[in-house]
């Protein structure tokens, strides 16, 4: 398919998510992989922001790393459309011809590589774990990027290289890589581009946004996370489950038989057929570990199981089992954590 | 306001069928199980509710799979749909996202010359439970140059130019109109799959489903299969086995609740 010249493509681009006038912190993640990516093949690493009101947050890009920051900047741009946002960043890719894009594996990541790397037609590899440029010793020609992403569930670990088009595009998965450090000498060019997306023919109008009632934190950002299943046996047990993520800091998981039983809204379920998450500490609250469950939590760094059942598949791949009743164990661990903190 | 609608489904192995053959480092076939793509269930339903909702339409299942892939086109049957199309050749073999989305839409394109009408909209899931990229709905929208909205949780309403629908995102839910024609990919929560009638599974039986290859859907040769993918698969590997843990014991509820709270102490977790 390829009858690009590869070569004229030079430069790492990270991009970045601003919703309702916030940075999303995945920016700093994707700026420490494709800092990697941009210092070994010694190129260029730079920061793309589309929305309205950006100013503020390039200094931040800056100091995490970025050499150059492209602003994307225009009133119409403020929520996230597909085609619109597709369109603004294909043309300043056609533009300025970058090696590789990075973005975040999150909804709005994945739902722009996807159009925007047809519409250059170039490939794209979704929700990596890992990343690195070939050294040239291991069958891979040097600077070749290697992605890894799991694939079926989890169950399997695929590699991926791109080439034979350009830019490459990755969404990255969150919690993965580390945030790059700031450093508050650092500099960097800011390069205001001028779009006028009324000449679009954009089909899609954004209406309005509602935000969640609560403010509990969302699952996919979330670097802990106590969930809750089947073996919770009632909606309430949900309270229980809430009390130790509180005490914890963390997120409300849960499996897809708590869903299905009407007990928690589907956007906390974790599994195939929910979400993907790899928070640093997992705990599992009655819930069994389906294969269907493990699929989006099994790269969790730490797991604990909680369960009366020590035969049961997440007892056995828990980091720490806890054979107990949990409406037992989680009021005395909510009691321990307390005193922990006082 | 009827729609025309394709829905987009794909057959996968079930998961937790998948394993590496240490051999080959190709996934292995022993234990391997097929079936529709759990996502795609949500896919079909919708495709059938929204024809409830505006009768006059035809709702019509696509795939591009191999021979075996036919019984989840009687499935779509047997729950329902007016009419399945499979893409089924060698040539397709080794398809990644880009050119499976690319034969997509060029399927897409030979069902409204074969049935002499418009698409209007073509419902993807959010992804399949192989790749798991959710690549494929965003870039057939790009080929067909439609507007697209991905991980649809409700379809609010449809009129004669437009579809309103609510887009599930991390931190609560963006409304967007959408003009026709159209692609959305849809999530679980947007509905609850029936199952397939006896009617249904009766005329799913004796259907002909008919095959198409490359040429049949005018592709070009360059942006199919092997040829036409941008991104290989260099590696397989099993990912690490995870070591079986430590077993918190204690006398009481009281001392297991402690050497908890230690342990998440000593790994900095708290």
């Amino acid at each position: 398919m390829s009858n690009q010249d590869l070569s004229a493509y030079s430069g790492i681009w990270c991009v970045g998510e601003v919703r309702h006038g916030k940075l999303a912190p995945t920016i700093f993640e994707i700026l420490t992989a494709g800092g990697q990516i941009a210092a070994a093949l010694g190129q260029k690493l730079s920061v793309v922001l589309i929305g309205s009101g950006l100013g503020p947050w390039t200094k931040e890009v800056i100091e995490a790393g970025a050499d150059q920051v492209y602003l994307i900047d225009h009133s119409s741009l403020e929520q996230f459309v597909d085609e619109a946002y597709a369109k603004a960043l294909t043309d300043l890719v056609n533009q300025e011809k970058p090696r590789a894009l990075f973005l975040p594996a999150s909804t709005i990541g994945r739902s722009l590589a996807g159009r925007a790397a047809v519409m250059l037609k170039t490939g794209a590899a979704a929700d990596l774990t890992d990343l690195s440029a070939a050294s040239g010793s291991n069958g891979f020609e040097k600077g070749t990027l290697l992605a890894t992403r799991p694939s079926y569930g989890g169950n399997i670990l695929a590699t991926l290289v791109n080439t034979r088009s350009r830019p490459e595009i990755y969404t990255i998965r969150p919690m993965v890589f580390p945030r790059s450090p700031k450093d508050s000498t650092r500099t960097g060019v800011v390069r205001n581009i001028t779009v006028d997306p009324a000449t679009w023919n954009l089909r899609t109008k954004f209406i309005a946004f509602q935000a969640e009632s609560s403010n509990e934190i969302d699952i996919g950002s979330a670097d802990k996370i106590v969930s809750g299943g089947r073996g919770l046996g009632k909606a309430e047990g949900f309270e229980t489950v809430r009390s130790l993520a509180k005490a914890l800091s963390a997120a409300v998981g849960a499996s897809r038989a708590a869903v299905d039983s009407g007990w928690i809204p589907y956007k906390h379920q974790v599994g195939i057929t929910g979400r993907t998450v790899r928070p640093k500490l997992y705990v599992a609250c009655g819930v069994s570990g389906q294969v269907q469950h493990l699929a989006g939590m099994g790269q969790s760094e730490v797991i604990v199981a909680i369960n009366k059942d020590p035969e049961c598949p997440m007892m056995k791949l828990a980091s720490f089992s806890i054979e107990a009743d949990l409406y037992e164990f989680i009021p005395a661990a909510v009691k321990e954590l307390q005193k922990h903190q006082s | 306001m009827p729609l025309n609608i394709v829905v987009c489904i794909k057959q996968t192995p079930a998961t937790g069928s998948v394993s590496i053959d240490p051999q080959t480092g190709d996934i292995s076939k022993e234990g391997i199980s097929y079936a529709i793509s759990p996502f795609d269930e949500y896919a079909l339903e919708e495709g059938l509710r929204l024809k409830e909702r505006f009768p006059g339409g035809a709702t019509l299942a696509l795939t591009m799979g191999a021979v075996r892939a036919e019984e989840i086109l009687r499935e779509a049957i047997a729950r329902g749909v007016d009419g399945v199309y499979h893409l089924c050749d060698e040539a397709f073999d080794g398809s990644d996202t880009f050119a499976t989305s690319y034969i997509l839409s060029q399927g897409i394109r030979k069902i409204e010359e074969e049935r002499k009408i418009k698409i209007d909209l073509v419902i993807c899931a959010k992804q399949t439970n192989d790749g798991d990229t959710g690549q494929v709905g965003p870039g057939l929208a790009a080929w067909l140059d439609w507007p697209n909205t991905a991980y649809v949780k409700k379809v609010e309403q449809v009129t004669d130019t437009l579809l309103r629908v609510h887009r599930m995102m991390e931190d609560g839910t963006d409304i967007l109109e959408i003009q026709r024609p159209a692609l959305i990919s849809v999530v679980k929560e947007i509905n609850e799959p029936r199952l397939p009638s006896l009617k249904g599974k009766m005329a799913a039986k004796k259907a002909v489903i008919p095959r198409w290859g490359a040429s049949d859907i005018k592709a070009d040769p360059a942006l199919i299969g092997l040829k036409g993918s941008l991104v290989e698969i260099a590696k397989r590997q099993s990912p690490p086995k995870r070591a079986g843990g430590l077993k918190i014991g204690g006398a009481t509820i009281e001392e297991k609740a402690k050497i908890f709270v230690d342990k998440l102490r000593e790994l900095k977790l708290l």
